[in-house]
This record gives C-alpha cells, sequence and structure tokens, in this order.
C-alpha cells in the first residue's frame, strides 16, 4: 500500500498547478496545450475513480453476451470477430444494452461534457 | 507588431504584377493559417486608387509536399473553385494559378471574402442570430449547385463509391487492430445499406462548420474544397449532420443551426434530384464513424512518434464521443435495462 497523498491527489494538484500558476504564464500554442495537459489529467482522474467499476462491469456482460471468459481485450477482439463473421447481429438485444453501457461508461471518463452523453437518449439521470 | 517579412515577398509581388497589370505593389502580407497539407496568407495588392483583398493559398514553404492521398492538388482545387462560381456556389474567386515561372510553388490566389468561419462564434454570437434560421436552407441550396455541375471537365479527379469509401475506413481501422465494438456494429450497420452507385456527382468532401464562411446575411463562401471528388451526392448532406460538427446544439441536427428537413427542401428547391432523409443518415453514421477513426489516425501520430504532442494523446479518448454518436444513432430508442 502507497502513502498518502493518492494518485488522485497527487494528479488534482498537478493539475491545480497548470490551470492556476502555469497557464497565466502562457500565451498561443503553448497555453493551449496546457489546457489540453489538464483536460488529459482529468480524464486519467475519472478513469482512476470510476475506471475499475467500468470493467468489471463490461467483463460481466461480455462473458455472459459471448457465453466464455477472457481478458477484457480478449472478449472485445472476440465481440468484433463475431459481429464481423456475423455469429452476433447487431440487433441482438444483449449487444445493443452492452454497447450502450460500455459506452456510456466511457464518455463519463473520457469527456463527461459532451454533447452526445449529455443529450443520449440512454442517459441514466437517476 | 510586424513579424519580419517572408523571404518570398518579392517572388509573390512580381507574380502579381504580371496576373494583374493593374496592380502596383502589395502590402500587409499575414500568415492566416497553416496546415500539413497548405498555408494561407492574406494581403493586399495595390492598384491606382484601390486596394484588392486577396489570400495566397500554398503548398508549406512553397515545396512539392506529397499532399494526403485523399486531397486533389492546388491547381485542381483552383479549377473546380472556378467550376463552382461559374455554377454561383458561394466561393472564393480564385483570379490566379501559380505558375512553375512564379517561383512560389504550387498554389493559387483567390480573394479575401469578410466573414466568420468559428463554429461556436457562428452558433451563439448575436451578430448571425438572424443568419442561423436561413443557414440549412442554404446549404440545402448550395449543395444542390455543387452537385449539378458536369463532371465531364472533371475526369482527373478520384471517383469514390460508397461501397469503397466504407472499405477504405475499414482498411484504415483494421490497420490500427485494437477493438472498438462500437465501431465494428457501424461498419455492419453501414455495410448493410450501402447506396447503389448510380448517378455520382462532384462532392466537396468536407462541407461542415469551419469551412463555411458566414456573415450576417449567411453562407458568404465555401472554403477548403481539397477533399472534393465524385461520389454520392448525399455525403456532403451528411457530414455536416455530424454531431461533432453541431458544437453542442445537438438538437440542430444540420451544423447546429438546422433541421434535416430544411436542409432537404433547400436542397430540392435548386433542383436537387432524389434526396431523402434516409440517404443522408446513411452518410450521418458513416461520417461520425469517419472522425472516430480520424481519432485513432491522430493518435498513431503519437504513438508511432511523429507528433509526441499531448494534444496527439489525448485526441485517442475524444474516439469514444464518436461512439456515443453512433450509440445513439444505431439504438435510437433507449434500452430497458
Amino acid at each position: 500500500m502507497m502513502d498518502q497523498p493518492s494518485a488522485t491527489e497527487i494528479l488534482t494538484a498537478v493539475r491545480e498547478f497548470i490551470e492556476k500558476h502555469a497557464m497565466p504564464e502562457l500565451t498561443g500554442r503553448t497555453a493551449f496545450h496546457a489546457r489540453v495537459a489538464a483536460n488529459a489529467i482529468a480524464i486519467i482522474v475519472r478513469e482512476l475513480d470510476q475506471g475499475d467499476r467500468a470493467n468489471v462491469e463490461a467483463q460481466l456482460r461480455l462473458e455472459q453476451l459471448l457465453q466464455r471468459k477472457g481478458s477484457l481485450l480478449e472478449l472485445n477482439r472476440e465481440l468484433c470477430r463475431r459481429l464481423r463473421t456475423n455469429e452476433l447481429a447487431i440487433d441482438d438485444a444483449g449487444l445493443s444494452q452492452h454497447l450502450t453501457l460500455t459506452t456510456l461508461a466511457k464518455v463519463a471518463i473520457d469527456q463527461p461534457n459532451y454533447s452526445g452523453l449529455l443529450h443520449s437518449p440512454h442517459r441514466r439521470t437517476d | 507588431m510586424s513579424a519580419p517579412q517572408p523571404s518570398f515577398v518579392p517572388a509573390l509581388n512580381a507574380a502579381i504584377q504580371r496576373a494583374m497589370v493593374d496592380v502596383s505593389a502589395i502590402a500587409n502580407l499575414h500568415r492566416l493559417s497553416g496546415g500539413a497539407s497548405q498555408e494561407t496568407w492574406s494581403f493586399d495588392a495595390l492598384t491606382g486608387d484601390s486596394i484588392r483583398p486577396l489570400v495566397l493559398r500554398r503548398a508549406p514553404g512553397g515545396a512539392l509536399v506529397p499532399r494526403s492521398a485523399t486531397a486533389v492538388s492546388l491547381a485542381t482545387e483552383a479549377r473546380v473553385i472556378r467550376l463552382a462560381e461559374a455554377a454561383r456556389v458561394p466561393v472564393p474567386p480564385a483570379p490566379y494559378v501559380l505558375q512553375d515561372s512564379d517561383e512560389l510553388g504550387p498554389g493559387y490566389i483567390m480573394g479575401r471574402i469578410e466573414g466568420e468561419t468559428i463554429a461556436r462564434k457562428i452558433l451563439r454570437d448575436p451578430e448571425y442570430a438572424a443568419a442561423r434560421p436561413r443557414l440549412a436552407r442554404q446549404c440545402g441550396e448550395i449543395l444542390a449547385l455543387v452537385h449539378g455541375i458536369g463532371i465531364s471537365q472533371l475526369s482527373d479527379l478520384r471517383v469514390v463509391t460508397p461501397k469503397a469509401q466504407v472499405a477504405q475506413y475499414r482498411g484504415i481501422y483494421d490497420g490500427y487492430d485494437f477493438p472498438h465494438p462500437v465501431f465494428e456494429a457501424a461498419f455492419k450497420w453501414l455495410e448493410g445499406r450501402i447506396p447503389e452507385p448510380r448517378d455520382l456527382t462532384l462532392v466537396h468532401g468536407d462541407f461542415r462548420n469551419g469551412n463555411l464562411m458566414v456573415g450576417q446575411d449567411g453562407v458568404r463562401a465555401v472554403l477548403d474544397w481539397e477533399l472534393t471528388h465524385i461520389g454520392d451526392p448525399a455525403e456532403d448532406l451528411g457530414w455536416i449532420c455530424v454531431n461533432s460538427w453541431r458544437f453542442g446544439e445537438t438538437h440542430k441536427v444540420v451544423g447546429g443551426f438546422g433541421d434535416v428537413s430544411e436542409l432537404l427542401s433547400g436542397y430540392a428547391g435548386a433542383g436537387g434530384a432524389g434526396m431523402t432523409a434516409e440517404r443522408v443518415k446513411f452518410w450521418e453514421v458513416f461520417g461520425t464513424l469517419k472522425w472516430g477513426i480520424m481519432c485513432m489516425t491522430m493518435y498513431q501520430a503519437f504513438a508511432l512518434g511523429s507528433d509526441r504532442s499531448v494534444e496527439r494523446a489525448a485526441i485517442g479518448r475524444r474516439s469514444s464521443e464518436t461512439e456515443i454518436d453512433l450509440v445513439n444513432l444505431l439504438y435510437p430508442k433507449a434500452a430497458t435495462p
């Protein structure tokens, strides 16, 4: 077990340094890249917070859908293979549910304010 | 603020005076933008009693750099713009194509039109409030004119059938060998609905916010013709509907400013035949998938070391934006978990 601070706390400190101290000193392309860097750190913080749960849930859905075990990468490759070979139809109810839930979880980590997520008919607001 | 004058100023001066006999000098040269495939410079040509606002669009550094496989040459771009102008498409006039003897590299001179290309301003600033409700219909009208241009003079343009477009991006995606099940489902959706390759027309190829110059009166010019080709005309109507180009105004499907019905009615009103919402949707799905794969491509530039910027790294995480858009398109009804 690592000591305090947690990875999330360290990353938050780095992001706050970029936003509050570095960015006001920067202009042009460098300022733009600093903004991108701060946003990238925010992605990692959300991934540390939500990623494990999203992956476990995706794994369980994939095992159920494909009726086999494997790593998440192996299961995703197998899912793609079955779609490509028409072993699984794109209108399969289990597939559409899996793709929807997986994508909602991914975008919530990558770009939680993206319009396509905020206005998705699949978004649960509870 | 005066930047040092670029070394090509004397060559440009000489070329302009050769091409436009009434011009005595050029002034106010400054860089507008630079990309991997072209650079653009704004300048004024001075005549006896007035100034003529112009833009130089040329290869970066005036070099004969290879453009991407899908881009046309700058000379071809100028030729298509001239045909578009003759067809009453709003474009910046292209009065002069650079010659080898100009020693400025490949490129052309175009008229400088005042207007706004930044989507967020067009979609939100009060200045464009009166123009916004007209834009979707106007885009339809403009595209009908583009698609009506005779292609007999354009036999050198690439012909890209719908099937070839889908296969091209399937090949790019496969090359990255990283599973995106949503992309796989989108390919299947598209492959089951490939339009017949009949009635192919001139296609702009990148008709979207950012390439439309807008004024208070509406669209003033269609820019950036470098991806023009012969293809399914519905491709242009679908591309401007991709959610990424709505810049947050998601409920306004066409560019964040209008509805598909307005786009279609403008298209039909200007003589465009046989366009349907279904045909547009095929290309909206394709365009969304294409943008998602382009995000993967930009990440590759980071992964392979040619661009180690944090921006190139982070853009890979924007593929998921297109995945939620694809899920919303392919599965429009909320699941019942």
